[in-house]
């Protein structure tokens, strides 16, 4: 459970978050129009950004799954997008009270951006009871599988449906119309190095302990302890 | 680096930034503590099978062979 490699994981993420935070306070400089509240995305917009990747990953691993029938792929993409889920309520948090500060409001209805990642969120949040009220853990794994694959698929199409949208309120840091100044830019892309590298650590460490877990059910039941 | 610390600004939105950090660091701290409880969970049930299985090494053998 507690492997070098895991240990390094933690620690290369731990100096990260050390330098990212740094470069947040101490070397970008404060934007023109938003002031200091724009340091909020340097946290949130990584966040997003690794939060939608990690539901694309887990249908990946979904594919990889039905495609090679290996229940390790199974459990990663169970995990990561049990980790995303976890991320996804940061990052509605942290955008709450980005709006709240710059528009007045917890939550705007006709933001699409906004309304687009909720239903992103809640699409997920009913792949955990959807997965556990299939008792089989064959056909638990077949249909998780599927749902982490549709639902992996409309992550992106609803991205790009939002992103050709009309309505342009939300501000964007990355993209054809944004211009981030170097400063800028070094610290989002720090910040979004280490927001990955504690979202791989916190998935190898549920992974870790899940499969744990398994064993240890596993040695019980052959040795006739359960 | 406390040189740059010159970017600081005195700003009213201070407590909405601080608010969004506190509560992303809160968040995986909740997540941390609840991983490090289930962790003690496994470890102590890998300690009873451990003394299960020094108290009754016949049963499982016995179990073993029928495995």
């Amino acid at each position: 459970m507690r492997s070098p490699s895991l240990r390094a994981l933690s620690i290369s993420t731990v100096a990260a978050f050390c330098v990212a935070l740094s470069l947040v306070f101490f070397y970008a400089p404060i934007e023109a129009e938003e002031g200091f509240l724009q340091k909020i995305f340097y946290l949130h917009v990584p966040l997003a950004i690794v939060t939608l990747s990690g539901f694309v990953i887990g249908g990946l691993m979904a594919i990889a799954h039905l495609r090679t029938r290996d229940q390790r792929w199974d459990l990663r993409s169970y995990v990561v997008i049990h980790m995303s889920l976890i991320l996804g309520v940061a990052v509605l948090v942290t955008g709450s009270i980005w709006a709240r500060a710059s528009w007045g409001h917890w939550w705007v209805w006709n933001e699409p951006t906004l309304v687009s990642f909720l239903i992103v969120f809640l699409l997920y949040a009913t792949y955990q009871p959807l997965r556990f009220a299939i008792e089989d853990p064959e056909r638990q794994a077949r249909y998780a599988s599927v749902f982490a694959i549709t639902a992996g698929a409309f992550v992106p199409l609803n991205f790009i449906a939002v992103r050709l949208s009309a309505s342009f309120v939300h501000p964007r840091v990355l993209g054809s119309s944004s211009n981030l100044p170097g400063p800028m830019m070094l610290t989002f892309l720090v910040s979004l190095g280490a927001m990955a590298l504690l979202f791989a650590t916190l998935c190898s460490y549920e992974l870790a302990a899940k499969r744990t877990r398994i064993l240890l059910k596993a040695r019980s039941r052959i040795l006739g302890f359960q | 680096m406390i040189v740059f610390a010159s970017t600081l600004p005195e700003h009213s939105n201070d407590g909405y930034v601080a608010a969004a950090y506190i509560v992303f660091f809160a968040l995986i701290l909740i997540y941390v503590t609840i991983m490090s409880i289930r962790l003690g969970r496994v470890e102590r049930k890998v300690r009873e099978l451990s003394a299960q299985e020094r108290e009754h090494p016949e049963g499982t053998r016995k179990e073993r062979e029928v495995v």
